[in-house]
């Protein structure tokens, strides 16, 4: 066992009670453990389904946070003393604990991050500025969100490299084939979303990797919102880079993950310079510490990484399975249940989707649909995802979108199509 | 409950059904297009100025119902104003939906007090305004686009 804290709630004793069509999971036991699940806006129960955008965080990682700042607090790899010596223990244990949950070889192939976002600004412009050339080619699906797009974007200026993308379908797909014809003698890196917040569609990134890699080109998966929904294991992905987010995986802000294959991040020079990544500094010159220290410059985000271990832990306890079975549920359906409405269009209908349901609603823009669930109690995101060219592609300036987590319930999906209705009425 | 249908009275409701001036303006001599990049609303105001004074407004784009009606009301509010009358509406008008609004000064504000409902959803504050920045835009500098993450 790793994380902080010998006592930890467990969550949803009975978990896998699982027989004849009951919830894999012990739904009521585990909103209890949501301190914020039982809270009320506008007046009405709180029904959160804006999880694509941040999760809630359940008690012990919320206790966890408070407990290190009210006994523990210390700066970690600096201090001779009792705390910093603890801090650092603890700082060191999550890393562990999260290359088990990603199933990486190594620890010292997990660099704590800011979050997806700053993840992949790491390796565009550590990896990416000392590989690419003028006339190389980075691919990107048209299904990306902008924190997949912007960073090799710039790399492109940079470097005088040239960004392609891979069409998508109507239901919302990625098209193999261009897949295929895209993937060239020229592509030098191939940067992917495992689960679109958009569109819900769960690539086959498995599938993609091995056809890159056989040509030599490494892959980085986005995986901000596959973390929190699926078992992920970068050994049988065989990705090079995978990155995450804390927050969106009922942990606090501030704190990701990249995960990046050992000798690939043997050879990367370092991204930020400062203290805590170097091995020796002269005037003249320094060297840099070993992984993962390399890559992790000035004081880390210490609780957060400690609170992003605990709900590492929370997940586990209820079981990556028995959440994927729910969420599967959830989703299903909902999908049956707004799909059926009058008015109401899915945007996003792949084969394998998880946890997110876009949606348009005629003649009513998707964020009065927004303002009047969110009078309902209902939480869901409107707006363009921070993926216009997905918005693009299907002609929408914009959607509805629930997005789901283990938490949520069928009734609070009757609740979701309730504000629909009542959307459409106003605007009727 | 009281909130939602202070903002989406009737009147929004029905300048979003159908919008007034909704149309390229042929002989327009400014123009500028407003974006709200937090929530990918886009439109276009156009304007005939003779002489310092609006002859004639229209828009187009996408958005919102409040965002909508703003503009649709807006067009028919500034005809026939200086620019001068134009942008002491538009500082009305946003303290109007920022809460900020003196109570004897809403009649002044003829129509569009109807978007006094705004102040309660402080997010819905840049739908509201979207069209009014481009207008100040087209009237400042012909041919901007303005944004609303702009300071």
């Amino acid at each position: 066992m790793s994380g902080v804290g010998a006592t930890r709630a467990s969550p949803g004793r009975g978990v896998t009670r699982k027989a004849g069509g009951a919830p894999p999971l012990d739904v009521e036991r585990i909103r209890r453990d949501f301190p914020i699940l039982s809270s009320t806006v506008r007046g009405k129960p709180l029904v959160y389904l804006d999880n694509a955008a941040t999760s809630q965080k359940p008690r012990a990682v919320i206790d966890a946070i408070s407990r290190f700042y009210a006994a523990e607090n210390a700066n970690i790899h600096r201090g001779v003393h009792y705390l910093s010596e603890r801090a650092t223990v603890a700082y060191d244990a999550v890393r562990e604990q999260v290359a088990r949950f990603l199933n990486a070889g190594s620890s010292r192939e997990i660099i704590f991050t800011r979050g997806t976002t700053e993840a992949i600004n790491l390796v565009a412009q550590s990896y990416g500025r000392s590989v690419l050339r003028p006339g190389d080619e980075v691919l990107i699906t048209g299904m990306e969100h902008h924190s997949n797009i912007v960073p090799w974007q710039l790399l492109c200026e940079q470097t005088g490299a040239v960004l392609r993308a891979v069409p998508i379908t109507d239901a919302g797909e990625l098209d193999l084939d261009a897949f295929d014809r895209l993937l060239t003698g020229r592509t030098r890196l191939l940067a992917i979303v495992h689960l679109s917040n958009a569109l819900g569609t769960i690539n086959p990134v498995q599938q993609l990797v091995a056809r890159a890699r056989a040509r030599g080109v490494p892959v980085l998966v986005d995986g901000a919102q596959s973390a929190p929904h699926l078992a992920v294991d970068v050994q049988a992905l065989d990705c090079d880079f995978f990155a995450f987010s804390g927050h969106k995986l009922f942990g606090p802000t501030g704190i990701g993950v990249l995960y990046g294959r050992e000798s690939l991040l043997e050879r990367m020079p370092p991204w930020q310079g400062g203290g805590d990544m170097i091995a020796s500094v002269t005037l003249e010159g320094s060297t840099w510490a070993p992984l993962p220290a390399k890559f992790e410059a000035g004081t880390p985000a210490i609780a957060q990484a400690i609170g992003l271990g605990q709900a590492i832990s929370y997940l586990e306890a209820v079981g990556m399975d028995a959440i994927r079975i729910w969420e599967s549920q959830l989703l299903a359906h909902a999908t049956e249940r707004v799909r059926d409405l009058p008015g109401v269009r899915l945007i996003g209908t792949a084969r394998d989707k998880a946890s997110v349901l876009s949606f348009v609603v005629d003649g009513v823009h998707p964020h009065d649909v927004g303002t009047i669930l969110d009078d309902e109690g209902v939480a869901i995101r409107a707006g363009h995802h921070c993926a216009q060219p997905v918005m693009q592609r299907f002609g929408v300036p914009a959607t509805a979108r629930a997005s789901f987590a283990f938490y949520n319930s069928f009734e609070e999906i009757e609740a979701l199509v309730r504000g629909i209705e009542r959307a459409r009425q106003v605007f009727g | 409950m009281a909130g939602l249908s202070e903002l989406y009275q009737n009147v929004i409701l029905e300048h979003n059904r159908s919008p007034r001036n909704y149309r390229v303006l042929e002989n327009a001599n400014r123009e500028a297009e407003g974006n709200n990049p937090l929530c990918g609303d886009q439109l276009t105001v156009w304007l005939r100025m003779e002489d310092d004074v609006i002859q004639e407004a229209t828009f187009q784009g996408s958005g919102c119902a409040i965002s909508k009606a703003s503009a649709s009301l807006m067009t028919g509010a500034v005809k026939g104003k200086s620019r001068r009358q134009a942008e002491e509406l538009f500082d009305r008008f946003h303290r109007l939906v920022t809460g900020r609004l003196e109570p004897s000064e809403p009649e002044t504000l003829g129509k569009l007090a109807v978007f006094s409902g705004v102040s309660a959803f402080p997010i819905r504050v840049k739908c509201a305004s979207l069209s009014w920045h481009a207008l100040k835009a087209a009237l400042d500098q012909p041919g901007k686009i303005v944004s609303t993450e702009q300071p």
